[in-house]
């Protein structure tokens, strides 16, 4: 079964990238590197809800925390876990 | 007094930053009307100097025409200089009703309501018409206006990649739970200068059941054959349920704005739309103004005519020296460089050879995409036109940037 981060790293190469050449990785900044902006933020945020079914409280989604795949996924394991 | 040294030092600090970003704005003082042909003090203190002036959203070359002039003087010595109120207190002149009835026929809508500015009826328009039952579903490079306004909103938002028509498709599919779907544009992209694809948009919206809202800024007055818009150009007039404006750019480029469209919702920003209710009215002045451009446009298309020989010419001279340009149809011509620094620089030089045109580069535009974003006017006569020309190759050579491709500029100075 895909994994977590291979999920959200499909969906925001899908969501967002428009060059196929972009190179993302778990890492690769994507708010403050420029890839997403914060205002398309919402569509990943609400993907994430849907697809795990939780709810992320709107203080919790911050640029910060969906800075890259790895915040993202830990962000998204901190709700499933509540 | 409570301005406390701390908060200068906070101040002076975040300024300061800003600077060492390289993301310091100064304003360039103008000594002559906008036109063409300006006399420019920069930087701050050195000698007027005279430039062409290729950054203007003067796209018809009508700030300074006479026969607006004439027309606001009219407008000043019958109806005054000012209103000193709301519109909806004692704020409303004939002329105001004249000017809303005009537009709505210029633009083929239903009704038309007046904003101090597009800012404003961008900033007023979600809220006044969107719940939280609602979804608004915006391309990602719509102006920073409508962002506010997105933001003021209390509906739910999301975005579709630039003119991504599928991804768009999918979005609506997505949001079908929602009581009522907007689906937000520019008509005109103000930065890439390509058109919104309002065929497309048109259609889908009618299959999804979703309204379509279109910035037309950048293209009030020039864009279609008649200068109505980009609804105009794609033949969808009648099917843009809510337009915004300015008269800031082609119509004059003074100030105001409108929110122009289906009726009921132009009644529910008269009611409900915060700029409009606690702004002041438009000075009588800008309304007889733009009541001439509007005019002078229904008679005739010479204008917008020569606009577009100009960008075409334009257009064609930058491709054959060999720059790389952003692809459209507008007088928004992007001469792309990609590297900030390079973009400042080749503004600097462009200016030193008496040409004024701005460098653009992140967050203004994407990282990687600076630019310079030459705005075509048919206020240009040729000989302006084969000036800037010779000037931009010039300056290309000496950055040996003609014929290069994206990736051979990016090689050489970075992005």
């Amino acid at each position: 079964m895909e994994n977590m981060k291979d999920i959200v790293l499909k969906y925001v190469i899908q969501e967002y990238c428009e060059d196929d050449s972009e190179e993302i990785t778990y890492d690769t900044p994507l708010i403050s590197g420029g890839i997403v902006d914060s205002f398309s933020m919402v569509s990943l945020k609400r993907f994430l809800e849907v697809k795990y079914k939780i709810q992320i409280p709107d203080d919790e989604a911050t640029p910060e925390a969906f800075d890259n795949v790895n915040s993202i996924v830990a962000l998204v394991e901190k709700f499933i876990n509540k | 007094m409570a301005y406390s040294d701390r908060a200068r030092q906070v101040y002076t600090d975040t300024l300061n930053g800003i600077k060492e970003a390289g993301l310091f704005k100064q304003e360039r003082f103008i000594h002559s009307v906008q036109s063409a042909d300006i006399e420019v003090e920069f930087p701050t203190g050195n000698p007027v100097k005279k430039v062409i002036n290729m950054c203007a959203n003067n796209y018809l070359g009508l700030s300074s025409h006479p026969d607006v002039v004439k027309a606001a003087h009219e407008g000043l010595e019958t109806r005054g200089y000012g209103m000193s109120s709301v519109r909806f207190i004692c704020g409303t002149q004939d002329i105001h009703k004249e000017l809303e009835a005009s537009l709505t026929e210029f633009l083929g809508t239903e009704d038309t309501i007046l904003f101090p500015s597009c800012m404003d009826a961008n900033a007023g328009v979600f809220e006044a018409i969107l719940t939280k039952d609602d979804v608004m579903i915006s391309d990602r490079l719509v102006h920073a206006s409508i962002i506010d306004g997105i933001r003021l909103a209390p509906a739910m938002h999301d975005t579709y990649k630039h003119s991504d028509m599928e991804h768009l498709e999918s979005k609506l599919q997505q949001y079908m739970d929602k009581r009522m779907r907007v689906v937000i544009t520019d008509g005109v992209f103000s930065m890439d200068g390509d058109l919104a694809k309002l065929d497309v948009m048109a259609d889908l919206c009618e299959k999804y059941d979703a309204m379509l809202f279109v910035d037309e800024s950048h293209s009030s007055g020039f864009i279609g054959k008649t200068g109505r818009g980009t609804h105009e150009h794609c033949g969808v007039m009648g099917r843009v349920d809510i337009i915004t404006t300015t008269f800031g750019k082609a119509l004059g480029g003074a100030s105001g704005g409108c929110v122009s469209g289906r009726r009921e919702i132009v009644e529910m920003c008269r009611q409900k739309a915060r700029p409009y209710l606690f702004s002041n009215t438009i000075a009588p002045v800008v309304v007889s103004g733009v009541l001439k451009v509007l005019e002078t446009l229904s008679k005739s298309t010479e204008r917008r005519d020569k606009l577009e020989m100009n960008t075409a010419f334009w257009r064609k001279g930058l491709l054959d020296a060999g720059f790389v340009l952003k692809e459209g149809d507008s007088p928004i011509v992007p001469v792309m460089l990609f590297n900030a620094k390079l973009a400042q620089d080749v503004s600097k030089d462009l200016f030193e050879e008496g040409i004024y045109a701005v460098g653009f580069f992140f967050p203004v535009v994407p990282n990687g995409q600076a630019r310079i974003r030459t705005q075509i006017s048919a206020g240009h006569d040729m000989h302006h036109l084969e000036k800037a020309l010779a000037a931009f190759i010039k300056v290309g050579k000496k950055y040996n940037i003609l014929g290069k491709t994206k990736n051979e500029i990016i090689e050489m100075y970075g992005n």
